[in-house]
């Protein structure tokens, strides 16, 4: 971003990457997914980089309001000082946060989750979700985020992008505002749960589970299913089913619970952008 | 029209009656008022179009479709049969008899429906029994359904039947006495037709049970009145105003704390003027404590939230922590908070925590004395706070808009801020923010190295 304000430029987009968006393995991934879409349509976008900080949405949701705020000024600073107008993100969190919380602390941007980005770039024709990986027959079901779904009231949009891919979609008992939490919301993600029966993702991953098992030998039918198109990253699995998210957390804690249920190898957990990238071919 | 003794005795009861209810509603008014304020003005028509749907249109009942079905039952019947209250109440004072009745078709349709929905409410009140005393619906159990809860619940569905008994007593007594006597009397009774038989063929017997019956329905009305304070079933009242100043602002978004900006801002900006609150004379400026670690330190939405309860169990029967066996209820937390409101201030007529022995539970690990006894720590436990998830489940499944959410984040503020009391790990993600500008113990140097593998680096934007 600062070379681009050096030659006095300033993006369509700004691509808010997150702290697990660069920091966790798993979710880098995404966002590279996520550029590589961006380069792709050839949207004038462009990142924060070292300049972008915590949003500060885990010390608020945990009461560290001073905390919070000290982070939100900061980077409020930082965009406006950019000239920022319009931002994307992959992570609900930093959706919500810099959409509902910035604004009475003077930031006020237009902040698109990628779902609803991904979503807009289908309608316009810019992504077809062609001439990559087919999705054909293959079992899909998309878990809501809450900061995504009940916090802010987007559930098509997910929905509609994992329509493109022609896989046949399913829904999990507990969907849309019924939808059941991953567990890492409200500062979860950085402790251990309090003492319970069981972990809200084991819980959560159990139904996504039950959802895709759906019918036995439909799945048995898929796992041979070969596919010739590029593969989806590293350790992917062809054929088998998917647990779609749309969040980082809910892609950790997911991942973990259907790693809890020894089922890595028949499903496996993808975000909304790596799914696209890979129908698109753009898995390099 | 025939004035007479027991008009006057009928006006003081009903004086006494409304009377003592005021009294009482004005006890839990002044309750609510202990609360923070909070500036719920403007937005009249989104909010009067909520409550429409909300309150009155039961709309987030329907997410259970036997419960709503069973529910508006009762509710219908409750307003209609209300209206006939209205005449109740001129003929007491009058002497008149069936006061209405010169509406003649008006009148019959008006009566007709009254028994059908009484015979209904009948039903649907034992099928509420059935469901919290013979089958398991696992919300309605739970460690805050303590004795108070459990017997209120029941209480309510007894005194409805009885009201409904009192009304078909009064009607069928009614009715069979202007058969015998050859007269005609006003008004449909489909239900009280059919059980004339069961009464005395006596007309003076008749009297005495239509008046018997007459000064029930309308005595056991006052009576529910004045039992409502108490009572879960308050809600019949309270859910109106509750959701008509239920929030409107999206449910992720939490609530700032304009106090901390300033001193933020004041942070940032040595120039930077905090503008002083108006202090009217001689007053002292009110301390700063931030969260909240008992009743009054909520905002008085929050307060209002607690009287409009209806126990449910909704939100805990959604509640991830709950479902997968954590200490933390919604539910509970809603209820502490009027049982803690009920103690330290004022307390309606019959339910006085203080009286029925403190119920709440203590943390064994401190030794309260009553100063320290809470909302926090006296009521509600740090481990049950810090399980939530933030997720709005309940606040989406509650059926008047309450919102459990924003008391559990106001007291967790309360622990971080005033008493640094997060468990470590929180503690250890709050410096990692403070220091690297990420909840994870990563370098700000390494933000960009997602980048490296990328196929395309040499994009303007995508290279720092
Ligand atoms: S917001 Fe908290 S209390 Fe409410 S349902 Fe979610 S975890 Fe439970
Ligand atoms: S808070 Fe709402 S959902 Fe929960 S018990 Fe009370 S009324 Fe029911």
């Amino acid at each position: 971003m600062a070379d681009l304000a050096a030659r006095g430029e300033t993006p369509e987009i700004l691509f808010w990457v997150g702290c697990a968006g660069a920091f966790d393995d798993r979710y880098k991934r995404v966002t590279r997914a996520f550029v590589r879409i961006l380069e792709h349509v050839g949207v004038n976008y462009a990142v924060l980089g070292m300049e972008e900080s915590c949003t500060g949405d885990p010390a608020k949701r945990a009461g560290n309001e001073f905390l919070f705020q000290m982070q939100a000024m900061q980077n409020i600073t930082t965009l406006n000082g950019y000239g920022i107008k319009k931002v994307v993100t992959a992570c609900p969190h930093c959706f919500n946060t810099i959409k509902n919380e910035y604004p009475a602390l003077g930031g006020e941007y237009e902040v698109i989750h990628h779902s609803t980005f991904l979503q807009q770039l289908i309608n316009e024709g810019k992504v077809k979700a062609e001439g990559g990986e087919s999705f054909k027959g293959r079992r899909i079901t998309f878990h809501d985020s809450c900061y995504l779904g009940r916090a802010n009231n987007i559930y098509e949009a997910p929905r509609a992008v994992l329509e493109v891919l022609d896989a046949d979609l399913l829904e999990m008992k507990r969907c849309k505002t019924n939808g059941l939490c991953c567990g890492a919301g409200g500062a979860q993600m950085w402790k251990e749960p309090e003492p319970g029966k069981k972990d809200i993702n084991v819980e959560r991953a159990e139904e996504a589970l039950a959802t895709l098992d759906g019918d036995a030998d439909v799945l048995l039918n898929l796992q041979g299913v070969e596919s010739t198109a590029p593969v989806l990253p590293a350790g992917s699995n062809r054929g088998g089913s998917v647990i779609a998210v749309a969040c980082p957390f809910c892609m950790t804690m997911m991942a973990d619970g259907v790693k809890n249920k020894e089922r890595e190898s028949d499903v496996q957990v993808f975000d909304l952008a790596e799914l696209i990238a890979s129908a698109e071919g753009l898995n390099a | 029209m025939h004035f007479s003794f027991q008009n006057i005795i009928f006006l003081l009861v009903a004086v006494a009656g409304f009377g003592l209810f005021i009294w009482q509603a004005q006890k839990i008014r002044a309750n609510i008022l202990v609360g923070r304020d909070r500036d719920m003005s403007g937005n009249v028509n989104e909010r009067l179009w909520k409550t429409l749907l909300v309150a009155f249109g039961q709309q987030k009942m329907f997410k259970r479709l036997t419960p709503a079905f069973l529910h508006l039952i009762v509710y219908v019947g409750f307003i209609v049969i209300n209206i006939e209250v209205i005449e109740i109440l001129i003929d007491g004072i009058f002497g008149t008899h069936r006061v209405l009745g010169f509406m003649g078709p008006l009148y019959s349709a008006l009566t007709g429906t009254n028994e059908v929905l009484g015979a209904l409410v009948i039903l649907a009140v034992a099928a509420f029994w059935w469901r919290r005393n013979g089958s398991v619906v696992r919300r309605f159990t739970g460690p805050e359904m303590r004795a108070w809860p459990r017997m209120d619940a029941n209480v309510i569905l007894y005194i409805e039947v009885i009201l409904m008994v009192a009304l078909f007593m009064m009607n069928t007594a009614d009715l069979k006495m202007h058969q015998l006597e050859g007269k005609d009397l006003p008004g449909a009774f489909p239900v009280s037709s059919l059980l004339t038989g069961l009464f005395p063929d006596s007309v003076t017997a008749l009297h005495v049970l239509e008046r018997v019956g007459w000064w029930a329905h309308i005595v056991g009305i006052l009576l529910f009145l004045n039992y409502l304070p108490s009572s879960k079933h308050f809600h019949i009242i309270m859910a109106f105003p509750n959701v008509y100043f239920s929030r409107l602002m999206p449910q992720g978004q939490f609530s700032n704390v304009d106090s901390i900006t300033h001193e933020v801002k004041a942070m940032m900006d040595p120039t930077y003027q905090v503008p002083t609150p108006p202090v009217s004379e001689g007053a002292e400026a009110a301390p700063t404590s931030f969260g909240a670690k008992d009743v009054n330190d909520l905002a008085w939405t929050n307060l209002l939230n607690a009287y409009s309860c209806t126990e449910c169990g909704r939100c805990t029967s959604v509640c991830p922590a709950n479902l997968t066996g954590k200490l933390l209820s919604p539910r509970k937390i809603i209820m502490d908070t009027r049982d803690r409101m009920e103690e330290k201030y004022n307390s309606p007529l019959i339910f006085n925590p203080n009286l029925y022995g403190k119920e709440a539970k203590h943390d064994p690990q401190e030794q309260l004395d009553k100063e320290n006894h809470t909302l926090l720590r006296g009521y509600v436990t740090p481990e049950e706070l810090w399980a939530c998830t933030t997720c709005n489940a309940c606040v989406e499944a509650c059926p008047v808009n309450i919102n459990p959410l924003e008391s559990i984040i106001e007291m967790r503020r309360f622990l971080v801020l005033e008493e640094s009391a997060a468990p470590n790990s929180l503690n250890v993600m709050f410096s990692n923010i403070e220091n690297n500008g990420a909840p994870w113990a990563f370098s700000p140097s390494d933000r960009f190295n997602w980048a490296d593998e990328l196929y395309v680096t040499d994009k303007a934007g995508a290279t720092a």
